[in-house]
């Protein structure tokens, strides 16, 4: 029986540690699992980092991935949802010649459709900056793609998830032990 | 200088001002209480190495031949102690050469601190001589490991290595401390590290699942335990053997589980695995409940997973969540300590007995007998075998001494046949299969505990690949016999290629050396036994001797090892030829 190939976000707090990223990504490198996306942040809580990393796998492998992250000394605690447990979100940049702005009265309209953000304009170049889901992005990358993008960058995924995490009462019943 | 000692809540904190980063790291393992540690010096450790030399009257460093050696004996140190092993290096070929000692400990839960020199701070990164990664490289296969690079850091950096080493689920831990860390100076202060506040050692064991885990133990017809290492890491052997009792329930071990429980017990039913006993293999697709204690389901232990007690409720007891539903799904998961989780389900357990489920047990191991056992240990054929090496060990040493085996044929034959009457008497690389495991392994577990006897069992080609380490035996004096069962070849690979690769000798014929003249270049006493008639009293010889000792048996060329599980096969399709 092969389980279903779904789209999990784990979101991993943890100890701001040098070396901890890669001891995180070896747990999903020997399984041979292929990282989506992959960010790390300053959490809600002082000291305490954040990652979100997404994958594509079955749920079995993200149960027992989490339970290896969460094993890590430095992890305080390791979660997996699904997409409709999060609100998730990824931003980009594209970096386009100025002229196109007055030159290709379309481009506005984009912008303006597409709620992107301009950033900067100088004489050579305008910056356009985006969040929103996957689709939304690459709906936009297309259609400026016609005009030609200069530089084009996206960031991983960020999320939060729908249900507590609970992680301020873990740390506070340790200090009170 | 000024030193104080400092009790407060039973820690004790050393403080002495301004030493250097070399100091603290001695200061140090002396506060954790490390007495002996193995090792081989070089550039980047130099500096702790002088204060090793200051300090010899309170830790003996031990100089292995081998980087792999020393973290091998420091494992064999904490396998028979159940203390923490310390291995330490250079940095470079000196800490990539721990790390085969290191990937075993990992894999096998052992407590190690192994502590290696790194190259000036300011040259990291820059391709210096004998700089090498060894954070990155030793990541995978810690279970915690860190870079220092403040004297400053020292003391804490080695408290944590040491607590988190020991406590749960024991592993390998590495310090890589730069050479500049090692020359600076700090003031002093040392405090035993007693929580780390994202780890949790030990989770706490829920009287609900010890409930639920012992309603389905007292309602079952045919019970069957199945236990591991966690018992012996847990020092649950009493409360081990009082569950079985208590409960009459036929119990079987894993590899690194054996000795937890004297093999002469009743409810003892052997080993269980590729290479395992019949009967524990066979029923473990019969059974109505199987209790799993501190093991974690290895492949060689399940055989194909999906034929694997399919119709048993399963229980997990284990110290490690990331363990239940990892290779085996559970019905009811005991997690936390097995010391604890065991005395728990003791309370809740009705006395009981099954006798013909046990005898069904007793039935198949006759058959065993007659097929196998009895060819391994009293064979009338012409070639001596490996299991009438080990009975005559058993007769001698009256079944209390600690056999370190290799990996391999002799492995298999040794743990199938010892006698083990002591708990942490079966010292051998079970999950990681390292050959050349034993020979520094024993020398760890002599130091260890010198008033047993160790007794290292290995093959011909295992001997020769850390063969160097009789060096340490003989500068050490190191009272360890040493069992070499000589087939000359690589005997499980041969049997496979015999079974699975229509008897092609790929690279498995081993042309060997003088082995007693090589121990004797030692000045090991030693002998060679060809014939029956020798080998009991070589063995008398041997383990009479007061000092090292080096036995070569030649055995039989192409025996094999039975009953076998094939790769691939289900548990219950176990061979016995």
């Amino acid at each position: 029986m092969k389980e279903d190939i779904k789209s999990f976000t784990i979101s991993i707090y943890t100890e701001n540690n040098i070396g901890l990223l890669n001891r995180i990504s070896a747990i999903f490198q020997r399984r041979h699992i292929n990282i989506e996306s992959l960010t790390t942040s300053q959490s809600e809580i002082d000291g305490v980092n954040r990652f979100v990393i997404v994958v594509n796998i079955c749920e079995d492998t993200a149960c027992k991935i989490v339970k290896q992250i969460e094993k890590q000394v430095e992890t305080i605690r390791a979660y997996y949802h699904t997409e409709d447990q999060t609100i998730f979100t990824e931003s980009c940049m594209f970096k386009i010649k100025s002229d196109l702005l007055f030159n290709e009265p379309q481009i506005q309209n984009i912008i303006k459709e597409s709620n992107a953000r301009i950033v900067t304009v100088n004489k050579e170049f305008f910056v356009l900056e985006k969040s929103g889901r996957r689709n939304e992005i690459e709906s936009l990358r297309r259609d400026l793609n016609v005009f030609g993008i200069m530089q084009f960058v996206r960031s991983g995924r960020i999320a939060v998830t729908k249900d507590q995490m609970k992680i301020t009462e873990l740390l506070t019943a340790f200090n009170n032990q | 200088m000024k030193t104080q000692t400092i009790n407060k809540n039973q820690e004790v904190a050393e403080k002495t001002q301004n030493i250097a980063g070399s100091e603290a790291v001695v200061r140090s393992l002396i506060a954790e209480g490390v007495d002996i540690i193995y090792g081989y010096p070089g550039g980047a450790i130099m500096p702790v190495y002088d204060e090793l030399f200051k300090y010899q009257d309170k830790i003996h460093h031990v100089l292995t031949r081998h980087e792999q050696g020393a973290a091998h004996a420091a494992q064999g140190y904490a396998r028979i102690s159940g203390k923490v092993g310390v291995a330490m290096a250079t940095s470079g070929p000196g800490a990539t050469n721990l790390i085969t000692g290191i990937a075993d400990a990992q894999i096998d839960s052992t407590p190690l601190v192994c502590i290696t020199g790194q190259v000036f701070s300011h040259l990291l990164g820059s391709d210096a001589f004998q700089e090498t990664d060894i954070v990155g490289i030793s990541t995978p296969v810690t279970k915690w490991n860190c870079q220092v690079t403040k004297a400053e850091d020292i003391p804490g950096a080695i408290a944590k290595a040491f607590y988190i080493a020991k406590s749960g689920r024991p592993g390998p831990v590495l310090v890589d401390i730069t050479k500049d860390a090692q020359v600076s100076n700090l003031d002093f202060i040392y405090k035993k590290c007693t929580g780390i506040r994202s780890y949790n050692p030990v989770p706490k064991t829920s009287q609900e699942s010890v409930n639920a885990a012992a309603k389905l133990i007292n309602n079952a017809k045919k019970p069957m335990i199945v236990w591991g290492q966690g018992v012996i890491l847990g020092q649950a052997e009493d409360e081990l053997k009082a569950v079985i009792e208590k409960a009459g329930i036929p119990s079987a071990w894993t590899i690194l589980g054996a000795s937890a429980l004297p093999t002469s017990h009743p409810l003892n039913i052997g080993m269980v695995g590729m290479h395992g006993n019949y009967a524990p293999n066979k029923l473990t697709n019969e059974c109505d409940v199987l209790i799993a204690i501190g093991m974690r389901f290895d492949d060689r232990v399940t055989g194909r997973l999906d034929a694997y007690a399919k119709q048993a409720k399963i229980i997990h007891f284990d110290i490690d969540p990331a363990e239940i539903d990892k290779n085996v799904k559970t019905d009811v998961a005991v997690l936390g300590d097995s010391k604890e989780s065991l005395a728990m389900l003791l309370d809740a357990l009705d006395n009981n007995s099954h006798e013909s489920w046990l005898q069904e047990f007793k039935d198949l191991y006759a058959i065993e007998f007659e097929k196998v056992i009895k060819g391994d240990i009293s064979p009338t054929k012409e070639g001596l075998t490996m299991g009438e090496v080990i009975k005559q060990i058993n007769i001698e040493s009256k079944g209390k001494a600690a056999i370190v085996s290799d990996v391999g044929q002799h492995q298999m034959i040794a743990c199938r046949y010892a006698e083990f009457n002591v708990s942490k008497s079966n010292i051998t690389s079970g999950g990681l299969g390292t050959m050349g495991f034993a020979l520094p392994a024993a020398i760890g577990a002599k130091m260890a505990a010198p008033e047993r006897e160790v007794v290292a069992v290995i093959g011909d080609g295992g001997y020769q690949m850390n063969i160097q380490e009789l060096g340490t035996i003989f500068q050490q004096k190191a009272a360890v016999k040493i069992v070499v069962l000589n087939n000359e070849f690589l005997g499980m690979v041969r049997q496979w290629q015999q079974l699975f690769f229509d008897k092609r000798y790929a690279s498995t014929e081993m042309t060997n050396p003088n082995f007693v003249a090589i121990a004797e270049g030692y000045y090991i006493k030693a002998r060679k036994v060809t014939k029956r008639e020798e080998l009991a009293e070589a063995v008398k010889e041997m383990m009479d001797s007061k000092e090292s000792y080096f036995l070569e048996v030649c055995v039989e060329k192409e025996d094999n090892v039975f009953p076998m599980i094939p790769s691939g096969a289900a548990v219950s399709d176990v061979r016995l030829s």
